[in-house]
């Protein structure tokens, strides 16, 4: 109702402020695109495989913003989960799609098992979620690496000598999936002038998308939405605000370990210290370049982010040698905007926080003022 | 009536008690509840349990040097070099700690100022000992001007510092990345040959302030001996960087000195408790903000005595490299989200620099296996979670 006094300028800032992000990076592409001298049939074909590869990872980090705990750092948890799952399906020399199925079963339990131990942690760790989860990120990094380093090979068997180090146990550095490569995305491919549509990957993000739609009407999704807004109210509530925060993080992490198991299945290879190091990162960049927030984020902002996020990525080296004569600046500046896009993020998020707390005490203080004048 | 209507004067007894309340408990026991534990539990209660398990690793490390033929003295050199390398930038974490804001995770912003120090320091022409002196001249009002921006900023975010520290810390990294191509630097030494200009990722600092302070008054024992015309055995390989143990002895008496002045008893307070700081009359921003500046200024400080003992400058994205060690550090030390003192530190490099030095010769000695990197990893970012998930009111 108040929405129609406002004339149509005032409402065109409101959406430029609501959704600076996503417009900053428009202009910036725009800019960008022309400089770098790609042809349109190859960018369009860069950023369909690209939506193929991280759009699953990006919508899984959507469950613990649901849930109020933020920004899922340690989705890479997932990710580690599903490399430890495709190291031990590569070496049973399961291949296809059979073998992309047994890697996403197989990834299961260990996802479950990081994201439960995550959730305990950050449970642990109330109102400072999103650094925890950071450092049990390193922290599981480090026991992965132990793992897939020492373990596997002397304790774990391994019967193929291709995937180990020539020491006689550990991984190499490399694992190749040439079996596996791009087997779901060939699967009903569509190819339109030249550009691949990879139709049953995409078919998997719809239903993801589905799932999210699906689960927020359900009484758990409820649970967690209400968490997300007031964790003391949901308590009295009567719902178990705990339990209902280590399910929404188990929730990210399995999705994140399928989500895994698609991208690294479109690579083709996994590089296997270095294969989640960044992707946590980067979806979450993604995500809120599409206009996300801490606190709020829709499947629309995960589908913008992954197309204006990567289509700045595919375009910055060009465009950074075409300014300055080298590719370098543009590859340190894709990564500064994404550093920056996230640290912009929080503090806009932290900020706007602070606001409502400093807005609701003093309400308080006028009630109070109000009262004392009355009596 | 008067009981039920809720208190909002912060000056009134009750609301005095309330925020008393909220003050997290010393970590030292009451002499009661000591005697009620028994003595090795009251060890480990006031040792912490992490803090425990590092030493006794440690300390089986030592044990185990004479059995897998690796020479102890050369071993404590080591550390000892270690320690005056890097206690300097743990020290840093000290101020920001006291004002609650929280561990510094954003330590690359600091290292940055000392960077532009070290990099315009040799190309405004600075040679030897007077390059070092340039450096800490030029890093200053760096320090002081991004530690103030950066101040600024944690003031309107107070509660998520960590966090957007971390972040603020790589974008800063990062867009520092494509300065060091862009800027105009021309000094030879420091730009790539072929086009030059772009600054090198590792300048060698042979010729400016290469060991410069580890130099200052060394102790060498292998010359003393060979001086003195007699044979000090396995001790004739330690050497002691005084110079440098110096400056941080300097800097930490300092710290310790300003923690018990009047500004300092404030930022503690601050650091404790804001509100009742306030109450007090404390200006909580101001001295967040200062707090700010000095952390980083001593990071800046700090990462050129790294160089200096390290014999080179690492730009671009190794600025990173040392944010985890050093948080690590201090938490090994004893420290916690908002409290921390000098023997935090001074333990804490120790016993980290200790396990870094140790392990990769311990180990592949014994094992054949290096296993270093792995634990290094786990022990610090296990410390760091540790800490977090601690129940302290932390810094809210």
């Amino acid at each position: 109702m108040k929405k129609k006094n406002i004339p149509a300028g005032k409402k065109a800032l409101e959406l430029v402020r609501g959704n600076a992000v996503p417009i900053m990076f428009v202009i910036i592409c725009a800019i960008f695109i022309p400089m770098a001298g790609f042809s349109p049939s190859y960018l369009l074909n860069e950023i369909i495989t690209r939506m193929g590869r991280n759009l699953f990872l990006v919508l899984c980090l959507l469950f613990p913003i649901m849930a109020g705990m933020g920004l899922n750092f340690a989705m890479t948890l997932g990710a580690m989960g599903a490399e430890i799952a495709v190291i031990l399906v590569a070496d049973w020399q399961i291949w296809g799609i059979p073998g992309v199925v047994l890697s996403m079963i197989l990834s299961i339990p260990f996802s479950a098992l990081l994201g439960f131990i995550c959730g305990t942690l950050q449970n642990m760790a109330k109102g400072r979620e999103m650094i925890t989860s950071y450092i049990i990120n390193f922290f599981i990094n480090g026991w992965y690496q132990l793992i897939v380093l020492y373990i596997m090979g002397s304790i774990i068997p391994i019967i193929h000598a291709s995937i180990m180090l020539p020491r006689g146990y550990g991984i190499r550095n490399t694992v190749s999936l040439l079996n596996m490569r791009q087997c779901l995305d060939d699967l009903l491919a569509v190819r339109i002038g030249g550009v691949k549509i990879p139709v049953f990957t995409f078919i998997l993000v719809g239903l993801m998308c589905l799932f999210i739609i699906w689960f927020r009407r359900t009484k758990l999704g409820q649970d967690m939405r209400a968490v997300g807004q007031d964790m003391d109210v949901a308590r009295d509530a009567g719902i178990n605000v705990d339990r209902t925060r280590i399910i929404s993080v188990v929730m990210s992490t399995v999705c994140a370990g399928f989500g895994m198991v698609i991208y690294l299945q479109n690579i083709g290879n996994l590089p296997t210290y270095t294969g989640h190091s960044q992707i946590g990162m980067f979806c979450i960049a993604a995500l809120l370049v599409g206009g996300a927030s801490v606190e709020k984020a829709s499947i629309g902002n995960a589908f913008l982010g992954v197309i204006l996020f990567h289509l700045m990525f595919i375009v910055a080296p060009g465009a950074g040698a075409f300014i300055t004569g080298d590719s370098m600046v543009g590859e340190y500046f894709r990564v500064f905007l994404s550093y920056g896009v996230i640290a912009l993020a929080l503090i806009m998020y932290e900020a706007k926080k602070r606001m409502a707390k400093s807005k609701a005490g003093r309400e308080l203080a006028e009630a109070q003022k109000e009262k004392e004048a009355a009596e | 009536m008067s009981n039920k209507k809720k208190d909002y004067n912060l000056n009134s007894p009750s609301k005095f008690t309330d925020e008393m309340k909220t003050i997290p408990p010393a970590r030292r026991l009451t002499a009661q509840e000591k005697t009620q534990m028994s003595p090795l539990q009251a060890m480990v209660a006031s040792y912490g349990l992490p803090r425990l398990l590092i030493t006794g690793f440690l300390l089986v490390l030592f044990i185990l040097t004479p059995f897998v033929d690796v020479d102890l003295v050369t071993q404590i050199t080591n550390i000892i070099n270690r320690f005056s390398w890097n206690a300097v930038l743990v020290l840093a974490m000290v101020p920001m700690i006291h004002s609650g804001c929280g561990l510094n995770f954003g330590l690359p912003l600091a290292i940055i100022c000392g960077l532009l120090g070290s990099t315009l320091s040799i190309q405004f022409g600075f040679t030897g000992p007077l390059s070092f002196v340039a450096a800490v001249v030029i890093a200053t009002p760096f320090a002081i001007l991004l530690g103030g921006g950066y101040g600024l900023l944690l003031n309107r975010i107070k509660g998520g510092e960590m966090m957007i520290a971390t972040y603020v810390g790589f974008s800063v990294m990062s867009f520092f990345c494509m300065m060091w191509l862009l800027l105009p630097y021309s000094a030879p030494t420091m730009v790539y040959g072929l086009s030059a200009s772009g600054l090198r990722p590792t300048i060698s600092l042979d010729g400016f302030y290469n060991q410069v302070l580890a130099g200052f008054l060394e102790i060498d024992f292998g010359e003393i001996a060979g001086k003195l015309g007699i044979s000090l055995g396995a001790l004739e390989k330690l050497v002691i960087p005084t110079g440098s143990l110096l400056v941080f002895v300097l800097l930490a008496f300092l710290m310790w000195a300003f923690l018990h002045t009047k500004t300092g008893t404030a930022m503690t307070a601050v650091g404790s408790n804001p509100t009742f700081a306030r109450a007090a009359g404390i200006n909580v921003d101001r001295t967040r903000m200062l707090s700010v500046i000095m952390s980083t200024w001593l990071g800046a400080i700090g990462i050129l005595i790294y160089q200096q003992g390290f014999g080179f400058i690492q730009l671009y994205n190794a600025p990173n490299n040392l944010t985890m060690p050093t948080v690590a550090a201090i938490l090994i030390g004893g420290a916690s989200v908002n409290k921390a003192s000098i023997s935090n530190v001074i333990i804490g490099t120790i016993l980290f620099q200790g396990i870094v030095t140790m392990t990769p010769t311990v180990m592949n000695s014994a094992i054949h296996m290096d296993m270093s990197e792995v634990i290094r990893i786990i022990v610090s970012q296990g410390m760091i979670l540790y800490a977090l998930t601690r129940k302290v009111k932390g810094s809210k």
